[in-house]
C-alpha cells in the first residue's frame, strides 16, 4: 500500500479540510474550494481555505497599485499600442530618477515620480506581506523563522532600491523596473564599480547561492532516496533503528564521514538562504558609498592578484593628446 | 505517460540550446593566461572581408610628375597641386567609389556630382561635399597615423581612401544621426533606450551614445579609485550610456570586450590591450570627422542627407569598420593613390609612446592548444 507522499499516485477525496480554527482577534478565512487533480500532482490536492485578512488585502491592494504604475508607465512608452507593449516587453521601463533631482521625493511624475509611487506600493506591498508571514505563524503556534529568511531578501530588495540611494545621494543609484533594464543596470552597475567579484561581500553571496543549491540538492536527493521508507515523516523515525532516518543519516556518514541531523539540516540550508540576501546586501551597500572600485581595492588588500601590465599608456595623459 | 516523459526529455533540452550558435568556433588567447583575455570567434557569423575595385589604370612615376591640375581645369581647389593624370585617374576611381556608372543611383558616374555642360561648376551639392571630403580624407590620412598604428609602432598603414566607407554608395552604409528628442510627456517617451535598438546590439541601452560621445566631447570614462573621492560621481544611468557605445564598437568591429579591455577592470590602462589606444584616438578621430567635416558643411546638406533631427548624417566606428577590426582586412589601398596621403603630419595630433607590444602576450601566454 502506498503511502500518501508526493509520488503517491493515489490522491485521496473526502470530506475537506477546513484547518485547525482560529482564535478571536482573525478573519474569516475563505474556502475549502476543492480539490484539483493537478495541484495533488504537485503536493496537496485540497485548494483552500486560504486566509486573507486584513494584512494580506492591504499587501495585494498596494502590490497591484505597484504593477498598475510600472505596466501602464510601459504602455505609455509605446503609445498605449498592445501589439508594440507585448513585443517589447522585454525592454520597456520605469526608470528612476535622472541623476540631477538628487534623494528627493520632490519629482515629477514623468521624470522619476512614478518610479518613486511604484517602489513605495511595492515595498509597502512586501512589507504588509511580511508582516502576514509573521502574524500567521504566530497564530499557528511557529517559529517566526520564514518571516525572518524572507525579512533577509526584503533588505537586499531595500539596500539597492531605496538604503544605498539614499546613501549616494541619488535616486539615479537605484534600479529600474524592467526585464533587460533591471539586468543592463546589473552590468553597467558592475563596470561603474570596477567588477562586483572583487566584492568579497559579493562573493560570499555567491558562495551561499551556490551553497544553498548544492544543500538544497543534497537534502532533496536524501528525502526522495529514502521515500519508499517513509523518508518524508523525519521527526518521528529520528530515533528508530533500521528507518529511513538512519538509513539517510549512515548514507552521508559513509560517503564523507559525517552527517548533519534531521534538524540541523534544516538550519543549514536556513542559514545559507538567509546569508546570500544578507552579504549580498552587504556588499551592494558598501559600493560607491565606501569602495568606488572593487578591483583596486582588492588588489590593495591583497584579496585579488595584480596581473603584469602590458605596458599600455592612457593616451589621454599625454602631452598635446586630442579631445 | 513513459513515452510523453521521453518526449519531454529530448525536446525540453533541444528548445533549451535553441539560442545557440551551433559550429565551432576560433578562439585565440590575447592576454595573461587565466585572465579569459580570448577572442572567441564563429566562423558563420563573421563579417565579410570587403572586395576593392581595382584601380582604373596603372598610374606611373611619369604620370604622376606631369603638369598640375591647376593649369588644365578652372576652379581646382584642394587638388590643383596633383598631376593632370593623377587627377584624372582618381576622379574615375572616386565615380566606381561613390556612384558607379551603370548602378541603379541617380545620375550615376560623372554627372552625380558635375555638370556635364560645365565640370568646374560647384552648382552640385554633391561636388562641395566631395571637396570636403577629399580634404577630410588627407586630414584622417595625415593626422590620424595613431589611430591605425600597431601597437604604438610605427608602420607603414593602410591608410583610408572613399572606398573604406562609401563601398559604392554615395552615403556610406552605416551612418547615425541625432535621435529624436523624448517628448516631455509620458506617452511615447522611451527615455532615449528601453528599444530593442541595433545600434546598442539591442540591448535595452541608450540608442544614441554618438550625439554625446562621437559629435560631442561627453566624457565617456566611468571607472573610478579605489576609494570615492570628489571625482567619482559618474551615475549608474551615464554608465549605461558609455555601455552603450561600447556594445555599438564591438558590434562595428566584429570583436568582444576584452579585444580592447582586460574584463577584471574594463577601467584600467595598464591591463588593457594596445588595441584600446587606437580605439582611443578613433573616437578623437571621429569626432573631428563628424564636427570639423560633416556638420562644418552646414546648409550644404539637402533634406535627404539629413536624420529627422535635421542634422547631417554622420560617422561612428561602423561606418569605416564594417563589422571587420581592420577595415577591408588592413589592405594597403591608399598607396595607390599618393594624391590622397595629404601633407606632412600637423602638430595637432601627439605621437603616442610604443607600448611594449611584447609585454602584451607574455611568452608563457601561448595560444591555447
Amino acid at each position: 500500500m502506498a503511502y500518501q507522499n508526493l509520488f503517491t499516485q493515489v490522491q485521496l477525496r473526502g470530506e475537506l479540510e477546513a484547518g485547525v480554527p482560529l482564535g478571536p482577534n482573525n478573519d474569516s478565512r475563505f474556502g475549502p474550494f476543492g480539490t484539483s487533480w493537478l495541484m495533488g500532482k504537485l503536493g496537496g490536492a485540497q485548494i483552500g481555505p486560504v486566509y486573507l485578512g486584513t494584512l494580506g488585502v492591504a499587501s495585494l491592494l498596494c502590490g497591484f497599485i505597484a504593477i498598475e504604475i510600472m505596466g501602464l508607465n510601459m504602455a505609455a512608452s509605446v503609445n498605449w499600442d498592445p501589439v508594440q507593449f507585448v513585443r517589447q516587453l522585454f525592454w520597456l521601463s520605469l526608470e528612476p530618477p535622472p541623476a540631477k533631482y538628487g534623494f528627493t521625493f520632490n519629482v515629477p511624475l514623468n521624470e522619476g515620480g512614478w518610479w518613486i509611487a511604484a517602489g513605495g506600493f511595492l515595498t509597502a506591498s512586501i512589507l504588509l506581506w511580511w508582516a502576514r508571514t509573521y502574524v500567521r505563524a504566530k497564530e499557528l503556534g511557529m517559529g517566526t523563522h520564514v518571516a525572518w529568511a524572507f525579512a533577509s531578501a526584503i533588505w537586499l530588495y531595500l539596500v539597492l532600491g531605496f538604503i544605498r540611494p539614499m546613501m549616494m545621494g541619488s535616486w539615479a543609484e537605484a534600479v529600474p523596473f524592467g526585464i533587460f533594464p533591471h539586468l543592463d543596470w546589473t552590468a553597467a552597475f558592475s563596470i561603474r564599480y570596477g567588477n562586483l567579484f572583487y566584492n568579497p561581500f559579493h562573493a560570499l553571496s555567491i558562495a551561499f547561492l551556490y551553497g544553498s543549491t548544492l544543500l538544497f540538492a543534497m537534502h532533496g536527493a536524501t528525502i526522495l532516496a529514502v521515500g519508499r521508507y517513509g523518508g518524508e515523516r523525519e521527526i518521528e523515525q529520528i530515533t528508530d533503528r533500521g528507518t529511513a532516518s538512519e538509513r539517510a543519516a549512515l548514507f552521508w556518514r559513509w560517503t564523507m564521514g559525517w552527517n548533519a541531523t534531521m534538524e540541523s539540516i534544516h538550519r543549514w540550508a536556513w542559514w545559507f538562504a538567509v546569508l546570500t540576501t544578507l552579504t549580498g546586501g552587504i556588499g551592494i551597500l558598501l559600493t560607491g558609498t565606501v569602495v568606488d572600485n572593487w578591483y583596486l581595492w582588492a588588489v590593495q588588500h591583497g584579496f585579488a592578484l595584480e596581473y603584469p601590465a602590458t605596458g599600455v599608456v592612457d593616451p589621454a595623459t599625454l602631452p598635446g593628446a586630442p579631445q | 505517460m513513459n513515452r510523453l516523459n521521453k518526449l519531454v526529455a529530448i525536446a525540453l533540452p533541444a528548445l533549451l540550446l535553441a539560442g545557440c550558435e551551433l559550429g565551432k568556433k576560433e578562439q585565440e588567447q590575447i592576454g595573461y593566461r587565466g585572465t579569459a583575455m580570448v577572442q572567441i570567434n564563429d566562423p558563420d557569423s563573421k563579417a565579410k572581408v570587403g572586395d576593392i575595385p581595382a584601380p582604373p589604370y596603372e598610374l606611373t612615376a611619369e604620370m604622376v610628375a606631369g603638369d598640375k591640375a591647376s593649369t588644365a581645369y578652372e576652379n581646382v581647389q584642394v587638388l590643383g597641386d596633383t598631376s593632370v593624370d593623377e587627377f584624372n585617374y582618381l576622379m574615375q576611381a572616386m565615380t566606381t567609389w561613390i556612384a558607379p556608372d551603370g548602378s541603379n543611383i541617380k545620375d550615376a558616374g560623372c554627372t552625380y556630382c558635375h555638370n556635364p555642360e560645365n565640370m568646374a561648376s560647384d552648382e552640385k551639392y554633391t561636388k562641395v561635399v566631395a571637396r570636403k571630403m577629399l580634404l577630410m580624407t588627407r586630414n584622417i590620412n595625415a593626422n590620424w597615423k595613431p589611430h591605425f598604428a600597431a601597437g604604438g609602432q610605427p608602420q607603414e598603414n593602410a591608410g583610408v581612401t572613399c572606398w573604406t566607407c562609401h563601398r559604392g554608395n554615395p552615403v556610406p552604409v552605416n551612418n547615425w544621426s541625432t535621435a529624436v528628442p523624448d517628448p516631455g510627456k509620458i506617452t511615447g517617451n522611451k527615455r532615449g533606450g528601453n528599444t530593442p535598438a541595433a545600434s546598442v546590439a539591442y540591448a535595452s541601452l541608450n540608442y544614441d551614445p554618438f550625439t554625446g560621445y562621437l559629435a560631442g566631447k561627453d566624457n565617456i570614462r566611468v571607472g573610478g579609485k579605489a576609494f570615492p573621492t570628489a571625482g567619482s560621481n559618474a551615475a549608474i544611468q551615464t554608465t549605461e550610456k558609455t555601455y552603450g557605445l561600447m556594445m555599438h564598437m564591438s558590434q562595428g568591429l566584429g570583436v568582444n570586450c576584452t579585444f580592447c579591455h582586460n574584463s577584471n577592470n574594463f577601467a584600467k590602462w595598464e591591463d588593457s590591450r594596445p588595441q584600446r589606444v587606437n580605439a582611443w584616438y578613433g573616437i578623437r578621430m571621429v569626432r573631428d570627422i563628424n564636427n570639423n567635416y560633416i556638420t562644418a558643411l552646414g546648409d550644404v546638406w539637402p533634406a535627404n542627407r539629413r536624420g529627422p533631427h535635421g542634422d547631417p548624417y554622420k560617422v561612428n566606428c561602423a561606418t569605416c569598420h564594417q563589422g571587420v577590426n581592420k577595415p577591408l582586412g588592413g589592405a594597403k589601398m591608399l598607396k595607390d593613390y599618393p594624391t590622397l596621403k595629404g601633407v606632412a603630419p600637423a602638430p595637432a595630433v601627439a605621437s603616442t609612446p610604443a607600448p611594449a607590444e611584447t609585454a602584451a602576450a607574455p611568452a608563457e601566454a601561448k595560444p591555447a592548444a
